[in-house]
């Protein structure tokens, strides 16, 4: 009888999924190849895949072209799909204006993710009033609880480095928060900026003997260059700390872990709620709910920073 | 490609097409190869994005833009011209500055304009649904643009610049000082390049520090493209082309966009080869179609 039960319960999702075979259409405007965006769109993906949303993906991408990203929204407003997703600013941006020029009869729900500042980005009045049409998930990195981290495995911090690029928006406003707590944790804030990857390795450099630590944000041109600056860091016993996990893989120090695809699943969540019939103006712009820190024990020795007892008890990651 | 595509496609290659007469005047006509422009799209577009959202008119708000992009190719053509710097490494100097300058300007990498007035307002008021009203703003533009440049280069000076072009020793032969029209030349050519950034980021809602990489390739593509399918044959003819190979590009990126062919999926990272082998069945069509027709 219970195996009865089973096969009848099992059919019977069988059934509903296959009714939802002909599922939502989902168009997807993406910025630029990258880790930590593609590790958004898998996410997403992935959220809805696991909760039974059988839904059709048009993925775009525009290849770190704006002008691109502009032609993609209009296209993504002919694909007539039931939900709109752009992945990262400049393409957020495209698409929320490409919404707002569209016929009443093309508009549909859009949401934006891995978007630092949406307020200052134009796509929403305000983070607890998104507009009729758009709402999303943050990347906004919690600078506090990274700064918290920092200053309980290096109590002793005087000075915190900075490195990023002056062109990323996202990097911008990290930095500024970072200067606004830097009074609150106890040290000064020391900046080095790189305009692109081949100038990280001179930029990491200009920090050795100015500081005790280097800090480094969600910045794309930095990341990339990563190794560039662990070497300075491992040559200089300069501790490198990170914004993100996949940072502390390659081997920075430690980092709060934002996870990109975590964040993709999060913004999944919110698509299912909408693809239910929720109206984007009732979902108030999310941000990241789980953190996990990381650390590379290795990175730590030959950067001369070991971790105290009690962030190795916290880590959900260690690096032997 | 959708309707909707279509008509973005259009808008979008009328509103580069005014790029692309710039990079036509410069690399054509003077023959001055010109990287000016990947900084000085995103400095017409700083520049009105920060003029509107301070409260400036918008339409006033593309003056100052091609203002400050004539200031940034004659500041190119001085380096070249009374420095003596190669142009290429002069255009490079002035390039990378514009992105430091750009980012003063905006006091950040990204100046929104979701919400913000904009050229196109008036037609909107009247009535005409926003998607079209761009595309009539673009059409009305670009059309002056073009009846402007080909006036421009039947009056003396404009033919000036048509023989430092192409004999310079001539015409410094007959008194005429090139220094100047080369200034001239190449902050005209920007100054357009600036008022297509403007109106750009106008219609996409955003000025971004990155929204001028890969305008030279855009520019010298459309302006290639433009001569061998509509030909180069009168100046008219050739400005003319420069702006509907601009349109041809973008319908090349909408296609590719837009393409699925059965079951076989492209995956979203072959945009670029996608466009890059459109453009090349555009730039092959007239030579198969003349082999053809002479068989």
């Amino acid at each position: 009888m219970k195996k009865l039960l089973m096969i009848l319960s099992a059919s019977a999702i069988l059934l509903a999924s296959g009714a939802l075979a002909a599922g939502p259409m989902i168009s997807v405007n993406q910025f630029v190849e990258h880790p930590a965006l593609d590790a958004v769109l898998k996410g997403f993906q992935d959220y809805l895949k696991d909760n039974g949303v059988n839904a059709e993906f048009k993925v775009h991408n525009a290849q770190a072209n704006m002008g691109t990203a502009t032609q993609i929204g209009q296209q993504m407003i002919g694909e007539k799909s039931d939900l709109l997703v752009a992945i990262a600013t400049p393409s957020a941006q495209a698409t929320v204006q490409a919404l707002s020029k569209a016929p009443a009869d093309l508009k549909r729900p859009m949401l934006f993710t891995a978007v630092t500042d949406p307020v200052a980005a134009g796509l929403v009045e305000a983070i607890d009033k998104p507009s009729e049409f758009v709402t999303g998930v943050s990347d906004l990195l919690p600078t506090e609880k990274h700064l918290e981290m920092i200053t309980t495995y290096k109590p002793d911090i005087k000075k915190l480095a900075i490195l990023y690029n002056a062109g990323e928006a996202n990097s911008k406003a990290i930095v500024a928060a970072v200067k606004e707590l830097s009074s609150k944790f106890g040290f000064t804030v020391v900046e080095a900026t790189a305009p692109k990857t081949a100038d990280v390795y001179a930029a990491a450099k200009s920090l050795v003997g100015r500081c005790d630590a280097v800090f480094i944000p969600t910045d794309n041109t930095i990341v990339a260059a990563l190794e560039s600056v662990i070497k300075v860091g491992t040559q200089n016993k300069l501790p490198i700390f990170a914004a993100d996990v996949d940072s502390v893989a390659r081997g920075a120090v430690a980092a709060m872990g934002f996870d990109y695809y975590k964040h993709g699943y999060q913004t999944g969540a919110m698509a299912k709620k909408i693809l239910e019939g929720a109206a984007p103006s009732s979902l108030p712009v999310e941000f990241q709910h789980e953190l996990q820190l990381q650390i590379n024990l290795k990175a730590a020795a030959a950067m001369g920073a070991p971790p105290p007892e009690e962030l190795v008890k916290q880590a959900a990651k260690i690096y032997e | 490609m959708t309707i909707y595509a279509a008509i973005g496609a259009l808008e979008q290659g009328l509103v580069y097409g005014i790029m692309v007469i710039g990079v036509y005047l410069t690399f054509r006509i003077l023959d001055f190869p010109d990287l000016t422009v990947d900084g000085s799209l995103p400095l017409g577009a700083a520049i009105s994005a920060v003029a509107i959202t301070s409260g400036l008119n918008p339409y006033l708000s593309l003056l100052c833009a091609a203002i400050g992009g004539f200031a940034a190719g004659a500041v190119t053509a001085v380096l070249n011209t009374k420095f003596k710097i190669l142009h290429l490494l002069a255009s490079i100097l002035t390039m990378i500055a514009l992105y430091s300058i750009n980012i003063r300007i905006m006091g950040g990498p990204n100046t929104a304009l979701i919400g913000s007035a904009t050229v196109f307002d008036p037609l909107i008021a009247l009535g005409i649904p926003p998607h079209l009203a761009s595309l009539a703003v673009f059409s009305l533009i670009s059309l002056v643009i073009m009846g402007g440049m080909i006036w421009f280069l039947k009056t003396e000076f404009g033919q000036a610049v048509l023989a430092t072009g192409d004999n310079a020793q001539m015409i410094i032969s007959q008194g005429v000082n090139t220094h100047l029209i080369i200034i001239v030349g190449v902050g005209l050519s920007n100054a357009l390049v600036a008022l297509s950034g403007a109106l750009i980021a106008q219609n996409q809602g955003a000025a971004d520090v990155g929204m001028g990489i890969g305008t030279i390739i855009a520019g010298l593509a459309s302006v290639i493209v433009g001569e061998t399918v509509f030909g180069s044959s009168s100046i008219a003819r050739a400005i003319g082309a420069a702006v509907l190979g601009s349109v041809v590009y973008r319908l090349a990126i909408a296609l590719a966009l837009g393409l699925d062919l059965g079951g076989f999926t492209f995956s979203p990272s072959d945009l670029n080869l996608i466009t890059a082998l459109l453009v090349i069945g555009a730039l092959i069509a007239p030579n198969i179609k003349k082999k053809l027709l002479a068989q």
